[in-house]
């Protein structure tokens, strides 16, 4: 059982790094998802007497049907729509932002070192790895220009702050649940939205093209 | 009746949704508004005690902020049904919709007691917001939409992030294990500090994005430039004012658990940093739109410095919410009156607004005068408690960086403002009939008036009210 916990945390970075070091977009989205379904696995895996078994069950079946199989579906209309595959000429290149996100897994890991668990017996790995999807999904928003990239990394993000969330699922279930759940779920939503506009204006998905307001 | 603040609202934003006439549709802006400021008045007559297990709570703090936005609202509802008229050909029920669905939000966010309540508010207030910059429906204002909607969603994403570290620095042994303020206040010592810590460094950031602080700013700009002027007025006076309250109650968390001084310092320091960078970009700004976005840089930035130093100088930012969200609102529909009638925001072509909007022009200049804190207008007097409590708490050089500042941005907004304002407007581009009418004079015109009416006399009750939400979150 453990083994395989910690199994799941080491997947959840190398994915991380994984969707910072690839340039086709298909592949990304697959890995974002993927990382949802681990998401839903994880926190059965977590569950113990403390918690409550349909608090554990919402937040399992809500990350995997958003996170692994409707925002993939989303996603993968958009770039459909759009016709496009590979996210090109980054802001930062693929080495420099694997580097970037390569130091910052392991600040994350000294960095949890430092902020000491007030409640015992969870996992050792939990804070680190959510410390290190955030810091990876951040990356990726400001490093990309396409626009579905740069929700993908706000989505990443956002797996980061679940993971987090994980720690605080027994003391106060519905806080979690509303908060990981509704976000991703409204702003993916209105995002969504967004896109579908940015695409019939400018006929592409390129970020690239939305550089008029400047000083 | 604090019930019905958020609710009403929210109710008329859904039957917005299904309003079918257009013309007669911006009736219920005006609905809404004159109801939640009747509420707001019968709160102030009547308080009510904490609802729903102490998760809605109009306190000092609350009643600083919402009291302005209903009037700030009232405001522009009226101006909306002159603006809306003259934009008839465009389909307006998203607008009206979110207009009221935002006003709902925010009142929530105001009455907020529990951190996760707050930050679903806040993220409310975001998503209501989007469709409102997309208003005009071209590729700039969509740019704007999506610049606001990531940079704010990742914003909203880190603060949730501190809310939870907020939630796991109590739930050690003798923690409160709940997010509700006053518990979080009164076992304040119990917090594990470092978690405490980190909770405010990625709370300053979550909804200092909100804020526009320097350097959380970048999506302000954009946004103010490319909406429609009555919701630049209602993003920067009331909308940000939402999100300086929520700082406020994370410092009054992070002061209980004896982290004020790092928390403060912190505050000072994003403060100065964003008067410095708005002073940077409104010398030589050719947009008076982006420019009075700079201006509200500047002042969140007073308003956290105030915020930092505590004391005297807390009772100056929440006097200060009020007046800078007022004259905001002077600022941005009389710029939005500037922009139609002379069909660009640039000074290039913007001159002699002065001749040809006979109210609104001046109104422009007026309103310059009182937000970089002329005397007799009522800033003045919120940015000199300010300052005064810099010099009372000894730190003379932020004081003295607060007046340079302020000195700077006077001298390069003054020569934006003269430029639109001044000169022979024969020759400048102009369409006809958008001229100045009542509906859409007269809001910014009743907002000056209660500007300089507040510099002029303020009413006890209201000094009370600063002082009891300066007490809450500063303890002095």
């Amino acid at each position: 059982m453990g083994a395989w916990v910690d199994m799941v945390f080491v997947l959840l970075v190398v994915i991380d790094l994984f969707v910072l070091a690839s340039s086709r977009l298909g592949a990304v989205i697959r890995a974002v998802g993927v990382q949802g379904a681990l998401l839903a696995l994880l926190t059965v895996l977590l569950a113990s007497s403390a918690h409550d078994l349909g608090h554990v069950l919402v937040l399992a079946i809500g990350a995997l049907a958003i996170k692994a199989m409707l925002i993939p579906w989303l996603m993968f209309r958009a770039i459909r729509e759009a016709a496009i595959r590979r996210e090109m000429e980054p802001v930062i290149g693929f080495v420099p932002s694997m580097v970037l996100a390569g130091a910052g897994v392991a600040l994350a890991f000294a960095f949890s070192g430092g902020l000491p668990l007030p409640s015992p017996g969870k996992h050792p790995f939990l804070v680190p790895t959510a410390l290190a999807t955030v810091w990876c999904g951040f990356l990726l928003v400001v490093s990309r220009r396409k626009a579905v990239t740069q929700v993908l990394g706000f989505l990443m993000l956002e797996n980061g702050v679940f993971v987090f969330g994980l720690l605080l699922s027994d003391i106060m279930p519905v806080m979690v649940e509303a908060g990981v759940l509704l976000d991703l779920f409204a702003a993916v939503f209105v995002m969504g939205i967004v896109l579908f506009h940015i695409n019939r204006e400018f006929s592409s998905l390129d970020t690239e093209k939305l550089s008029a307001l400047k000083d | 009746m604090t019930l019905l603040a958020v609710f009403v609202p929210l109710l008329l934003a859904a039957s917005a949704l299904a309003w079918p006439d257009n013309r007669s549709r911006p009736a219920l802006l005006l609905v809404g508004s004159a109801s939640h400021l009747a509420c707001v008045l019968g709160l102030w007559a009547f308080p009510e005690p904490p609802l729903l297990d102490g998760y809605l709570h109009l306190d000092a703090v609350g009643q600083v902020v919402i009291t302005t936005t209903s009037v700030l609202f009232l405001a522009c509802s009226v101006y909306a049904r002159g603006y809306l008229r003259r934009r008839g050909e465009r389909d307006n029920r998203i607008f009206v919709a979110g207009l009221l669905a935002l006003l709902g939000a925010m009142t929530a966010v105001g009455l907020a007691q529990h951190f996760g309540l707050l930050w679903v508010a806040i993220e409310l207030t975001t998503l209501a917001t989007a469709p409102l910059i997309y208003f005009n429906q071209n590729a700039r204002s969509l740019e704007a939409a999506w610049k606001y909607l990531l940079v704010c969603s990742l914003g909203i994403a880190l603060a949730l992030l501190g809310t939870f570290f907020l939630a796991l620095s109590g739930a050690g042994p003798g923690g409160p294990r709940s997010l509700l303020i006053a518990d979080l206040v009164q076992s304040g010592p119990a917090l594990s500090p470092p978690w405490v810590r980190a909770a405010f460094v990625f709370l300053l950031v979550g909804y200092g994005t909100k804020m526009g602080l320097a350097p959380l700013h970048s999506w302000k700009p954009d946004a103010y430039g490319e909406a429609p002027g009555l919701l630049g007025a209602l993003l920067s006076g009331a909308v940000t004012n939402f999100a300086f309250l929520s700082l406020a109650r994370v410092f009054q968390v992070v002061r209980a658990a004896g982290q004020g001084g790092f928390a403060g310092d912190a505050l000072v320091g994003m403060g100065l940093l964003s008067m410095a960078l708005a002073a940077v970009f409104m010398v030589g700004q050719r947009d008076f739109k982006r420019m009075l976005a700079y201006s509200s840089v500047e002042h969140m930035g007073i308003l956290a410095l105030g915020l930092g130093l505590g004391g005297a100088a807390t009772f100056g930012a929440f006097f200060h919410s009020m007046n800078s969200g007022l004259a905001k609102g002077v600022l941005f529909l009389s710029a939005g009156n500037i922009h139609r009638s002379f069909g660009s925001k640039l000074t290039d072509d913007v001159r002699g607004a002065a001749r040809r909007l006979p109210v609104s022009g001046p109104l422009f200049l007026a309103g310059f005068l009182a937000v970089t804190g002329s005397p007799p207008f009522s800033p003045f007097f919120s940015e000199f408690v300010i300052f005064n409590g810099a010099l009372g708490s000894g730190r003379y050089v932020v004081g003295a960086l607060f007046l340079l500042f302020l000195a700077i941005i006077f001298v390069g907004m003054g020569a934006t403002v003269l430029r639109v304002v001044q000169g022979d407007p024969s020759g400048a581009p102009e369409r006809p009939g958008f001229g100045d009418s009542w509906l859409t004079a007269g809001p910014p015109l009743v907002l000056m008036l209660l500007v300089l009416l507040l510099g002029l006399y303020l009413p006890r009750g209201l000094g009370d009210l600063f002082r009891a939400a300066a007490s809450l979150v500063a303890g002095s």
